[in-house]
C-alpha cells in the first residue's frame, strides 16, 4: 500500500511543472487566448517530451506509460492552463486503443502519438455533438453516446461548426457525421479520458486556491491582511478539502485504470463528478476571496475558472457521473442522459 | 503507486477477519441494564486482551502487538466491519496509553499501561471546561502543590466515561502567572474519592454517554504528573493527536456501513428512480469514498515524512459533513416516519449532530488547516 508516486513519476511531474512554469506563463495563455490560437512552439516540445503518446503502446510509436503518468501531466497542464490540443488528442487516443479494432490502432495511434494527426473526442447528443474540443485541427473524432455506435469520422466527412465558448484558451466546435464503427469497449476508453479530465480540474482548483492564500497573505483591509478574518480563512480551507478531494478521487481512478479496471467506472465517474463540482466551486471561491480585482478580465483567474467550468461540461456532467455512482451503487439503470 | 496489500498486510488482515469471526461477541443484547451493557464492553476487551488484540499500535515491550500503521488501520477497519463492539477502555487505547508512551516515566508505564489493557482500570478524559471549550488552553481547574500531592479544584464537562473511570487523563492550571498555554499541567487524577463528583450529562439524545465532573480539593500524588510541570499543554496536543488520525479508518467503515443502510432505505421506499435521491446517493457514495482513500493517503504521508500531510488535518472534519449529511438524508427518506424514535436512524441522526463539535469543532479544524497547512495569518 503505497498512496504516492513514484521516484519515475515524480520525475515526471517536476519536469511537467518546470517545462509549463517556463513556457505556460498566464502571459502566454493570455496571448493565446486573446489570440484564438494555440502557441506551435508549446505543442512541439510537448510532443518532443513524449507526451502526447505517453500511455500509447510502444508498437505505435508511445512510451508505453499509464494512464497515471498521463493524470499526473493533465493535473500539471490544468495548474498551467496551458492552451493546447493535449487532452482532446490523449481523449482520442485512450477511445482508438480500447474502442479501436487493431487495423484502427495501427492507422490511427501513430499520429496520435506523434501529433501529426490529431484526433479528438465528443459525446452525442440528439445527433450531434454539441461540445468538441479542437475539432476544427484534428485528422479524425470519435464520436460516442448512450444508445449510439461509437464510431471514427474522418475529418473531411465530418460537419464541424465552430462555437465560441466561455474558454479562449481552447477551440470548441459542434461536430456530426458518420464514420466506421469501433468494435471495443468505449466505457474503457471514456473512463479513462474522465480521469484525464478530473486531473486537470484539479490542477486548475490548486491553482486557484494558491492564489487566493497568497492574495489573502497580502491584501490588507481594516489594518490586517484579508487571510485573518474566518470569512476568508475558512473558505480557503474549504478549497484544500475540495481540491484533495478531487485529487484523491482522480489518482484513485488512475490507479485502477492501471491496475484494477474492474473499480475503474465507479472511479472515473466518482473523480469526473467530485472533480467537476470542486473545479467550478474552488475557482469561483477563489475570485470571491479576490474581490473586484479577480473579476476584472486583467487579472489572470478568469482563465482557470472558465477551463474548470468548461471542463466540467465535457464527457458527461456531473450530474450525469454521480446518476451513475447511484447505479454502480445499485439503485439500477440511469435516469438522465448524458450531457 | 500501489493500493494493494503487500502479502505480509494480506494474511494479517485474513489472520484479524479469522479471529474476529471466531470470537465475535455478537450484537449487544437489547434490553440490558446500563451495567450490564458495559459488563458486555469489558468482557469484550477482555476477550480482545487475550487474543493480542488490545494495544494492536502500541510496541511490544509495553504489552501491545507493536503493529504497523498499515496492520493498525487495517485491524481498525476490520473491527469496524464486523459491527463488533467498541472496547470498553477506548479513550486509554486509543489516547491515554500512547500520551504515556510518549511522555510518561518508566514507572508510570509499568503501574499504568497493564490494567489498561486488561480494562480492570477504565480512564476518561478531564479536558474541556463550561467556560473552556475551543479554547482549551483557558481552562480554569487549578492544581496547588501540597507537600507531595497536588490539590485540584475546578469543573470539566463532557468527560465521557467518568462514571466506570478509575484515572482521569486531567490538564490543569498549575502557574497562573505565565502565559495561558505554558502554565498546565498533565496529571492522572484518581476517580475513586470523595472529592470527585460526577454527574451525567443527559444529551439532545436522551442518552448520558458524557459527564460532569466536579472537583473540590481532591488530591494527585506528584507521581502522577505525566511529561513535567508546566508542558500540560504539550502532551496534551499528543492526546488529541491520536484522538485525530487514530480513529479515521474506523470512521469511514462506519460511513460505508451506514450508507449500505441508506442504500437499502431507498429501495424499501420505493425512490430507486428518484433522481433526486440517486444524485444525494451518488454524492455521498463519492464523499465516503474519497475519506477513505484520503485516510490511506495520509497514512501514506505518515510513513515517508512522519507526518500527515494537508489530507490528515481534514479526515475529522469531512468525515463529521458526510455522517451528518446521510443521517439527515436517512429523515428525509422516512418522511413522515422520520420524528419517530422507534427507529435507530432517529436516533442516529440527533447523535450526528456532535460530531462537528466533539473532539475539536469545525471551525478549530479550519483554523487549523487555515494557520498550519496554507499558511495563513493568525487572527489572534
Amino acid at each position: 500500500m503505497n498512496f504516492d508516486f513514484d521516484d519515475d513519476q515524480r520525475s515526471i511531474k517536476s519536469t511537467a511543472r518546470e517545462f509549463l512554469a517556463s513556457r505556460s506563463k498566464f502571459e502566454k495563455v493570455r496571448e493565446c487566448s486573446e489570440g484564438g490560437h494555440y502557441d506551435e512552439a508549446i505543442w512541439k516540445e510537448m510532443i518532443d517530451l513524449g507526451w502526447a503518446g505517453i500511455f500509447i503502446p510502444e508498437q505505435y510509436g508511445g512510451q508505453e506509460l499509464g494512464v497515471v503518468e498521463l493524470v499526473i501531466l493533465q493535473e500539471e497542464l490544468g495548474y498551467a492552463v496551458t492552451p493546447s490540443p493535449f487532452f482532446s488528442n490523449a481523449a482520442a487516443g485512450l477511445m482508438v486503443l480500447h474502442a479501436g479494432s487493431d487495423e484502427q490502432k495501427e492507422r490511427l495511434l501513430p499520429g496520435v502519438a506523434s501529433g501529426e494527426a490529431t484526433g479528438t473526442v465528443g459525446i452525442l447528443h440528439d445527433g450531434s455533438a454539441p461540445l468538441v474540443p479542437d475539432a476544427e485541427a484534428a485528422s479524425f473524432i470519435v464520436l460516442a453516446g448512450e444508445g449510439d455506435t461509437t464510431r471514427i469520422v474522418e475529418a473531411g466527412d465530418a460537419k464541424i461548426e465552430h462555437r465560441d465558448t466561455i474558454d479562449g484558451t481552447r477551440s470548441f466546435a459542434r461536430v456530426s457525421g458518420e464514420g466506421e464503427e469501433m468494435p471495443g469497449d468505449a466505457g474503457a476508453g471514456l473512463d479513462r479520458a474522465c480521469a484525464a479530465l478530473a486531473a486537470e480540474l484539479t490542477g486548475c482548483s490548486q491553482r486557484a486556491m494558491e492564489m487566493a492564500v497568497e492574495y489573502a497573505k497580502d491584501r490588507k483591509q481594516f489594518e490586517r491582511p484579508i487571510g485573518a478574518y474566518q470569512g476568508v480563512s475558512h473558505r480557503c480551507a474549504e478549497m484544500l478539502l475540495e481540491t484533495e478531494g478531487a485529487r484523491a478521487a482522480t489518482y484513485y481512478a488512475g490507479w485502477a485504470a492501471d491496475h484494477e479496471p474492474e473499480s475503474l467506472p465507479a472511479a472515473a465517474s466518482m473523480a469526473k463528478a467530485y472533480a467537476s463540482d470542486a473545479g467550478w466551486r474552488v475557482t469561483a471561491s477563489s475570485l470571491q476571496v479576490h474581490g473586484g480585482i479577480g473579476f476584472t478580465w486583467e487579472h489572470d483567474l478568469h482563465f482557470l475558472l472558465k477551463r474548470a467550468k468548461t471542463d466540467g461540461h465535457l464527457l458527461g456532467g456531473a450530474s450525469w457521473h454521480r446518476d451513475r455512482v447511484a447505479k454502480i451503487a445499485g439503485l439500477g439503470d440511469a435516469v438522465i442522459a448524458q450531457v | 503507486m500501489d493500493l494493494t496489500l503487500s502479502p505480509d498486510e494480506q494474511a494479517f488482515r485474513d489472520e484479524v477477519r479469522a479471529w474476529i469471526s471466531d470470537n465475535h461477541p455478537g450484537k449487544e443484547p437489547e434490553g440490558l441494564s446500563e451495567d450490564d451493557q458495559w459488563k458486555f464492553r469489558v468482557d469484550w476487551q477482555r476477550q480482545l486482551h487475550e487474543g493480542g488484540w488490545a494495544g494492536v499500535s502500541w510496541p511490544k515491550e509495553y504489552g501491545g502487538r507493536g503493529a504497523t500503521l498499515i496492520e493498525s488501520a487495517l485491524f481498525n477497519e476490520e473491527l469496524a466491519a464486523s459491527r463488533a463492539p467498541g472496547p470498553a477502555n477506548v479513550l486509554a487505547l486509543a489516547m491515554g496509553g500512547p500520551t504515556l508512551i510518549g511522555h510518561g516515566s518508566e514507572e508510570q508505564k509499568e503501574r499504568f499501561l497493564p490494567p489498561i489493557l486488561t480494562a480492570e482500570e477504565i480512564w476518561c478524559q478531564g479536558f474541556s471546561e463550561p467556560e473552556s471549550g475551543s479554547d482549551l488552553a483557558s481552562l480554569k481547574t487549578k492544581a496547588v502543590k501540597d507537600g507531595d500531592d497536588w490539590v485540584v479544584t475546578g469543573q470539566k464537562v463532557w468527560t465521557t466515561y467518568a462514571h466506570h473511570a478509575k484515572w482521569c487523563m486531567l490538564v490543569a492550571r498549575t502557574d497562573s502567572e505565565v502565559a495561558k498555554h505554558r502554565g498546565l499541567t498533565y496529571f492522572l487524577m484518581d476517580m475513586e474519592q470523595e472529592e470527585v463528583q460526577v454527574r451525567p450529562l443527559r444529551q439532545i439524545t436522551g442518552e448520558a454517554e458524557f459527564n460532569e465532573l466536579f472537583i473540590e480539593e481532591a488530591r494527585i500524588p506528584d507521581e502522577n504528573v505525566i511529561g513535567g510541570v508546566g508542558n500540560g499543554w504539550m502532551v496534551a496536543i499528543t492526546t488529541l493527536m491520536n484522538e485525530r488520525s487514530g480513529l479515521a479508518f474506523g470512521l469511514q467503515v462506519r460511513l460505508k456501513i451506514l450508507l449500505g443502510q441508506v442504500i437499502d432505505l431507498v429501495k424499501e421506499q420505493g425512490l430507486e428512480k428518484d433522481p433526486l435521491v440517486r444524485q444525494r446517493i451518488g454524492q455521498l457514495y463519492t464523499e465516503s469514498e474519497i475519506m477513505r482513500l484520503n485516510a490511506w493517503r495520509g497514512l501514506t504521508g505518515i510513513m515517508k515524512t512522519g507526518q500527515p500531510g494537508p489530507e490528515g488535518s481534514l479526515g475529522k472534519w469531512h468525515w463529521s459533513d458526510i455522517n451528518q449529511a446521510l443521517t439527515e438524508f436517512t429523515m428525509d427518506l422516512r418522511g413522515p416516519d422520520a420524528p419517530a424514535t422507534d427507529s435507530e436512524f432517529t436516533f442516529e441522526f440527533l447523535r450526528a449532530r456532535a460530531n462537528s463539535i466533539e473532539g475539536g469543532t469545525t471551525e478549530i479544524l479550519k483554523n487549523i488547516v487555515a494557520e498550519r497547512v496554507l499558511g495563513l495569518p493568525k487572527l489572534r
